[in-house]
């Protein structure tokens, strides 16, 4: 390296240049200790994982006192009944509770996915300037609160003032009650990210469609939709991410701890979370069947959420319009 | 032309329908939030009292309180912030200003998205693993422990629980352990909002600076940064109140007790207002949600004033970067 | 049109334009930017209706008919006005249906008719040879004078009366311009053009009549030749022989 010259027009004569080796192993340092940060964050990824995976096989291959394994793999997966508390032997049938969450999820998707684009497409397309600030700001408090709080709204509003004074059947606890309070929780992710999608697609586009003499709608049904398509669908992936791991909400709303594999709105069930989530509070033994299940389930849980995360990064890869 | 005509008048009509649709569905987005803070504000403020919020958990609904789980909140974010905000500004300098643009960072960038799918039930399991259990570490045996007695200049091994200088390994479900569940659920949002706040910093600005002389360090320290802290503070504290909502996680590291103390140590047991809320929502009795409505209406104040915060520190410090 | 003016929001940008444009001919509008002749164009079709603040007094009329008043369907007349814009605005979708877009809102066809319809709108942009073996390809992939001409493709296939082109080629190479401007004169017989532009030549080589607004008044409208050899105003004789513009 070279050094500075001794002086310069404009520097008084007693400056003196900085040092530059040191410089430079202060910007090695640096960098390591961000790339250490880094790692670290990447980290938790992998080890997420592999504690599950730890974990789960500990789980398959427990065995009971005759030396037979307690949980094949084969009646985990194919077994249709999740009792691990209450029957005996206990049956761990994964599919009760995979359908719990399918079932909720499903419901909150009914309700927010449609609603939520649509509200999108009244904000992005319609909505006058300032009935957008203050939409947009409302939406906002709503994509805030904590999702325990949708869960007491369920049992105190949604079943109570909704759900039962349109039929009697609806209990305490339901799968409807916790998938409509889900569907809220995600209506502001879908809003705002689909938004973003809408409002990308370049005025020229909507100015051709209109200019070929098509209304408002059709140019938003025909041209604007389909153009913002793949972050519109993102949106959704995430959405449904979001109300897959929910678990605060439907441990207060969708059942009281029975898991069973039903598609009847009306009916109590137990999700993934909402299973880990009594496991945790105490119910099972800590070292016991029914506690290292739970690691299982998270496991399938994980695997859910992992691939709606990956599909939904795909499409925004692929299909992404570039627009200039 | 033969060709028979599509009837524009109806084609009109069906078109103001979706306009109708839309703002239909918007208003009942309005209306979900409004029966929902209507029903809070309903069950909750009869409750709300100077007592409830210095009172501790109790059996009976009239003299329960939420000192604990305040207390709590505020310890277990406090530890979530010191280590979640340099933690996620750090990585996102990193990649956004040293990683090359390679096969290895579009990886960790997948990463990232992927953490933020995670649902954070299932962070709580890692925590569970790491930070309570120390992977395993002395289990079956006393935690080590020591403390730090500063009159006497000396350390105590095993320490002693009732000092401030008190820590053990493994940390057990203390608010250490809960405050690094909490970063480890919010640092993949706090590393995309930095990242963005990095990636809307002008080139020029960092061209100016590398034109000078500047090294790669001085660059990022002394120009990007500070232009893209403004917009970083306002994604650190929506990490923050992401933490302050969440129970699920902090469910399954064990944070869940009939607290009767307000937190002295970093290994202190603890509960959050979320948990308490849940505890209470779920149980039968009509007095206990009204108690859980009140605690909802505190946790929704801290909330608004920690955004009203945001707010205000995105109008402070943003100075325009180009006119 | 007869005492038109157009505001937006407080800002008059026409001023009491009288005019009016021949049948089955090209009329250029030219003019320094701002002068409002993009204005008036997007009034021709209401395509001004989605902004914010946009008004107009006057009137406004197609074969007699009137088109500013509030009773006006703006779809059944954006039928019959075609517009291209200044950047080529293709929808991110195939060729055919970019072609096929606007005349399956307003009619109901068979595919037969359709396929027949694409053709012919794609010979009349004299595109057809260039894309016949794609038509499922994106539109977005073609380049730039292409793509303009599938938007004009786009917008015939509809069978307006009068095509509103606001500087068509402003964003297009010189050879893309050439192909566009070949395209005008042939449309020329079918439809009647307005045509935007910046550039003199390109209003001399295309135009059969030409319109000369300056800060939102018309100041001179006649035959191409005449406006252009011997005008009759001073800011004409000025702009046109680029003295300041």
């Amino acid at each position: 390296m070279t050094s500075l010259p001794a002086s310069t027009p404009f520097l008084s004569p007693r400056a003196r240049p900085a040092r530059v080796r040191l410089r430079a192993a202060v910007e090695w340092i640096i960098e390591s200790i961000l790339f250490l940060l880094t790692v670290l964050s990447v980290a938790t990824t992998v080890a997420i994982f592999l504690i599950l995976v730890r974990e789960t096989w500990g789980f398959f291959t427990m065995r009971g006192a005759d030396g037979q394994v307690l949980v094949p793999i084969a009646d985990f997966l194919g077994d249709s009944i999740w009792s691990p508390l209450l029957s005996n032997p206990p049956r761990f049938g994964v599919a009760s509770l995979v359908s719990g969450t399918l079932l909720v999820t499903a419901i909150a998707a009914a309700f927010a996915l449609p609603l939520g684009l649509l509200t999108a497409v009244y904000l992005s397309e319609y909505a006058p300037q300032r009935v957008r600030s203050v939409l947009k700001s409302l939406l906002e408090i709503l994509a805030g609160i904590p999702t325990v709080v949708y869960g007491f709204f369920a049992l105190t509003f949604i079943t109570p003032n909704l759900l039962q004074p349109l039929s009697s059947s609806f209990g305490t606890h339901s799968a409807m009650s916790a998938g409509i309070a889900v569907g809220i929780m995600i209506l502001p992710i879908v809003s705002s990210l689909a938004e973003d999608a809408l409002r990308a697609v370049p005025q020229s586009l909507r100015d051709g469609s209109l200019a070929l003499g098509s209304t408002k709608a059709e140019t938003i049904l025909r041209v604007v939709i389909p153009a913002a398509l793949s972050g519109i669908v993102a949106s959704f992936l995430l959405a449904i991410t979001r109300a897959i791991g929910e678990t605060m909400i439907v441990a207060l709303a969708a059942g009281g701890g029975v898991a069973q594999l039903t598609a009847n709105p009306a009916a109590q069930v137990q999700t993934m979370t909402a299973y880990m989530v009594q496991v945790f509070l105490g119910d099972a033994p800590a070292g016991g069947v029914e506690y290292q299940s739970s690691y299982a389930v998270a496991f399938t849980l994980f695997a859910f959420t992992f691939v709606m995360t990956w599909i939904g990064a795909l499409i925004l890869r692929r299909y992404r319009e570039v627009y200039e | 032309m033969t060709r028979p005509e599509a009837s524009p008048t109806a084609r009109t009509r069906s078109s103001h329908l979706v306009l109708v649709a839309c703002a239909l569905a918007a208003f009942i987005a309005v209306a979900a939030l409004a029966s929902l803070l209507l029903t809070i504000a309903v069950e909750g403020t009869g409750s709300l009292s100077w007592k409830f919020l210095t009172s501790f958990a109790s059996r009976k609904a009239a003299n329960a309180g939420i000192l604990a789980p305040l207390a709590g909140s505020v310890w277990v974010c406090v530890i979530c912030a010191l280590v979640a905000i340099p933690m996620g500004i750090g990585t996102a300098l990193y990649l956004e200003e040293y990683a090359k643009k390679s096969r290895l960072q579009g990886i960790i960038q997948l990463n990232i998205s992927n953490l933020a799918g995670v649902p954070s039930i299932v962070y709580g399991l890692l925590a569970l693993a790491a930070f309570v259990r120390f992977f395993g570490f002395r289990s079956g045996e006393k935690p080590l422990s020591f403390s730090i007695e500063w009159s006497e200049l000396r350390v105590l091994a095993p320490g002693n629980p009732d000092s401030f200088w008190f820590v053990q390994a493994p940390f057990g479900s203390g608010v250490l352990a809960g405050g690094l569940t909490l970063a480890l659920v919010v640092l993949p949002i706090m590393i995309t909002a930095s990242q963005e706040a990095l990636r809307a910093v002008p080139k020029s600005l960092r061209q100016a600076a590398e034109a000078l002389g500047s090294t790669h360090w001085q660059v990022a320290w002394r120009v990007t940064l500070p232009a893209a802290l403004p917009t970083m503070m306002t994604g650190a504290i929506l990490s923050i109140s992401r933490a302050l909502g969440e129970a699920a996680p902090l469910l399954v590291i064990g944070g869940f007790l009939m607290v009767l103390q307000t937190p002295t140590n970093l290994m202190s047991d603890f509960t959050v207002l979320p948990l308490q809320i849940y505890n209470w929502s779920g149980r039968p009795q009509e007095e206990f949600h009204r108690i859980a409505a009140a605690a909802i209406i505190v946790q929704l104040a801290v909330l608004l004033a920690f955004n009203a915060l945001a707010i205000f520190v995105r109008q402070a410090f943003q100075k325009p970067l180009q006119s | 049109m007869r005492r038109f003016s157009a505001w937006y929001g407080g800002h008059q940008v026409l001023q009491s334009i009288d005019l009016d444009i021949p049948e089955h001919q090209v009329c250029a509008f030219i003019g320094p930017s701002g002068c409002g002749k993009s204005t008036l164009l997007r009034w021709v079709n209401r395509m001004n209706d989605s902004i914010a603040g946009a008004r107009a007094e006057g009137s406004l009329a197609l074969h007699g008919s009137d088109l500013l008043g509030r009773g006006v369907d703006v779809v059944a007349l954006r039928r019959r006005v075609g517009m291209v814009f200044q950047k080529p605005n293709p929808f991110p979708k195939s060729i055919k249906d970019n072609v096929a877009f606007g005349a399956r809102l307003h009619y109901r066809l068979t595919r037969a008719d359709l396929d027949e319809l694409v053709e012919k709108a794609l010979r009349a942009a004299a595109l057809w040879d260039e894309v016949k073996d794609r038509l499922g390809s994106p539109a977005l992939g073609l380049s730039g004078g292409q793509q303009q001409r599938l938007c004009i493709a786009r917008a015939l296939a509809v069978d307006p009366e009068v095509l509103l082109m606001d500087e068509p080629c402003s964003a297009l190479d010189p050879r893309s311009t050439a192909s566009i401007e070949a395209l005008i004169r042939q449309l020329r017989s079918n439809y009647t053009i307005v045509i935007v532009t910046h550039n003199m030549q390109q209003a001399s080589r295309v135009s059969d009549t030409t319109a000369f607004f300056f800060e939102g008044k018309l100041i001179e409208n006649g035959t191409t030749d005449l406006l252009f050899t011997s005008p009759t105003q001073k800011q004409t004789e000025d702009y046109v022989s680029g003295r300041f513009g």
